[in-house]
């Protein structure tokens, strides 16, 4: 009996969560009146501002990432190694984008970034893209610090960077050869993740102006019938893949680093 | 000039002081053991001649040079842990190469290098497996060779193999003095198993609570000892309290029975208590057993332990146990059986601390 109820909540589940899909998958393969086509993908994937938003927003994805690891290996293994005690405090910040809304954090960035303020980056474009970054970074953090803090818990960093010192290594090499690397599958999970995010992002790109692919999303849903869905199809199948490559390169590390 | 001065060197954690005035002078290419209980401060000593903990008071130098304002990675240093703490990300030859890239070797010199340390180590097979891959024996040697590639002037080792089970550790510990003669290398070994460093040393320290309480040969150590705790801790050792009965001519007594020492008992009085020390092995109760000295007791047990016989014999209130070299034709004696001890005066060593 308590199988079955288990069942049926799980069944219940996928049906609420599968139905809009497959209404959603089947409604943007019908934008050609009386069979299935791919018309609507055609539209959405030959329109110039997809390609553009598109790729400014992989690009943001791709800066966001590597500001997110330069920031947060560095930090996530210092503090371990030499400042255990803040740990409680750091988790705290980290997490705290987790509860801020982004709209709070944006005006934020306005008001003190503006064009009148001691530093404007909101007054050139290559400015706004840069305070874009830090946002989406901002966002990105409580995934990307978690999953590097449990990458460096599993090897002895303060045993490892003491050997590296030993046969001279300074800290630039230590980080690059020996932490890197040693948590590459954590910071893939966390890069992907931060992918998933900037790509689908809408509020901070919104208020920035910056053609990414979120208001594009937006836009196209208020004025479509069709191409909404198929974006949407879109969007999803690739955050999807995102997931899939982080299972994909954690059981890819199980398979190398399992003891002997 | 010796060659690695450790002169006066103290350490504090906050308010608790784990090494107070810690003294030593190794010679180029000497084998130096620490030996000690866990605690009493090892491997903090270690850890300042490598640069990992700065010293609350005292100097080192290497060589003639001061090591105070030199980082660990300028100190050219080689470092064995007990945990082997190779490189997970790197293969056996990038990881012994990896201090002869980090100080920019040319290719060549680092392949040629890397060569000869695996041939040093035997592992030339297992140049491109990866750490989880080898057993902590092989790893532990992988170790050594990167610790060594690169040259350093001085090797220390923090019981590098206490992780290891007792087969390999005692082939390893050749394999380490073997290597360590080979290259002339000075060599710093902390380990808490007196047969280790017994066995491989030049030379011994014995450290008790943040000092060196001796330092001498192994066989001086094991003989002589200083203290009543390098008595106690170096080797399985009988300490007994004996009477002063006329100091100037040696006179004591074990349990009412008369013996004369060889040492000067100093300015003892008569009707004062000393401890003296026996090594188990100094004696016998074989009916041919010769010495100069002789005890009378009853036997409590009688342990067969393989190549030797342990007896532990009741003299008065002292026990005294000793060994035996098991023999086909030996009868252990027999527990409730009155035997007499002989050995020779020299062997009892007055313990004064
Ligand atoms: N970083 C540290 N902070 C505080 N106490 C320490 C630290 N390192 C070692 N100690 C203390 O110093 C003493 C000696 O430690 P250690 O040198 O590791 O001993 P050993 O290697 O002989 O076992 C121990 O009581 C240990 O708890
Ligand atoms: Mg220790």
């Amino acid at each position: 009996m308590k199988k079955f109820w288990a069942w049926g909540a799980l069944i219940f589940g996928l049906l609420y969560f599968i139905l809009p899909l497959v209404g959603m998958t089947n409604f943007s393969l019908k934008m050609r009146r009386g069979v299935y086509s791919l018309d609507a993908y055609a539209v959405v994937l030959g329109d110039p501002r997809f390609q553009e938003t598109f790729t400014y927003s992989i690009l943001m994805a791709l800066s966001t990432i590597v500001f997110g690891v330069l920031l947060v290996v560095p930090t996530a293994y210092w503090v371990r190694l030499k400042l255990p005690g803040l740990r409680p405090y750091i988790e705290f910040i980290t997490l705290l984008p987790l509860v801020i809304p982004a709209i709070v954090i944006v005006f934020g960035y306005i008001r003190l970034y503006n064009t009148s303020s001691w530093l404007p980056l909101t007054g050139t474009t290559t400015g706004t893209n840069i305070l874009l970054m830090f946002g989406y970074s901002t966002l990105a953090l409580p995934y990307m610090y978690r999953s590097v803090d449990t990458g460096l818990r599993s090897i002895d960093i303060a045993t490892l960077t003491e050997a590296a010192q030993s046969l001279g290594a300074g800290w630039t090499t230590i980080l690059a050869k020996i932490i890197l690397p040693n948590v590459l599958v954590a910071v893939l999970s966390g890069a992907f993740l931060t992918f998933a995010i900037v790509i689908g992002e809408f509020t901070m790109a919104a208020l920035l102006n910056r053609p990414a692919f979120g208001p594009y999303m937006q836009l196209l849903g208020a004025n479509r019938a069709y191409e909404p869905a198929a974006l949407a199809v879109m969007s999803f199948a690739l955050t999807w893949g995102c997931l899939g490559l982080i299972q994909l390169v954690s059981r890819f590390q199980k398979g190398a680093q399992s003891p002997a | 000039m010796s060659f690695l001065n450790l002169t006066s060197i103290q350490k504090s954690f906050g308010p608790v002081q784990v090494v107070k005035d810690f003294n030593m002078v190794i010679e180029k290419g000497e084998f130096v053991s620490f030996l000690g209980p866990s605690g009493c401060g090892k491997t903090t000593v270690l850890r300042m001649i490598a640069g990992f903990e700065t010293p609350s008071g005292g100097t080192i130098t290497i060589n003639g040079k001061s090591q105070a304002n030199l980082r660990p990675n300028q100190r050219n240093i080689g470092m064995v842990f007990q945990a082997y703490a190779l490189f997970p990300n790197m293969n056996v030859a990038e990881n012994v190469a990896f201090g002869l890239r980090v100080a920019g070797r040319p290719k060549a010199e680092v392949d040629q290098r890397v060569k000869e340390m695996l041939g040093l180590i035997k592992l030339d097979h297992l140049a491109d497996r990866y750490p989880y891959q080898m057993s902590g024996g092989q790893q532990q040697r992988v170790a050594l060779a990167r610790a060594l590639a690169p040259k350093p002037q001085v090797l220390l080792l923090d019981e590098p193999l206490s992780a290891l089970d007792a087969k390999i550790r005692v082939s390893l510990r050749e394999e380490i003095r073997m290597i360590q003669q080979q290259l002339g290398i000075t060599t710093v070994f902390v380990t808490h198993d007196q047969e280790e460093a017994l066995s491989i040393s030049d030379r011994i320290v014995v450290m008790n609570a943040g000092k060196a309480d001796q330092i001498g040969a192994p066989a001086e150590i094991y003989n002589r000892p200083a203290t009543r705790f390098v008595a106690s801790f170096v080797g399985t050792l009988n300490l007994i309290e004996a009477k002063v009965v006329d100091p100037a001519s040696n006179r004591i007594s074990i349990g009412d029975q008369g013996v004369t020492l060889r040492e000067p008992l100093g300015n003892a009085k008569a009707g004062d208590t000393i401890s003296l020390a026996l090594r188990p092995e100094a004696g016998s109760i074989a009916p041919d057993a010769k010495g100069d000295t002789a005890l009378t007791g009853e036997v409590i047990s009688s342990n067969f332990l393989g190549s030797v016989i342990r007896t532990r014999m009741k003299v008065g209130t002292a026990v005294i146990s000793f060994d035996m070299f098991n023999s086909p034709g030996l009868v252990p004696p027999a527990v409730g059986e009155t035997a007499t001890l002989r050995f020779t005066a020299t062997d009892l060593l007055i313990i004064r601390d």
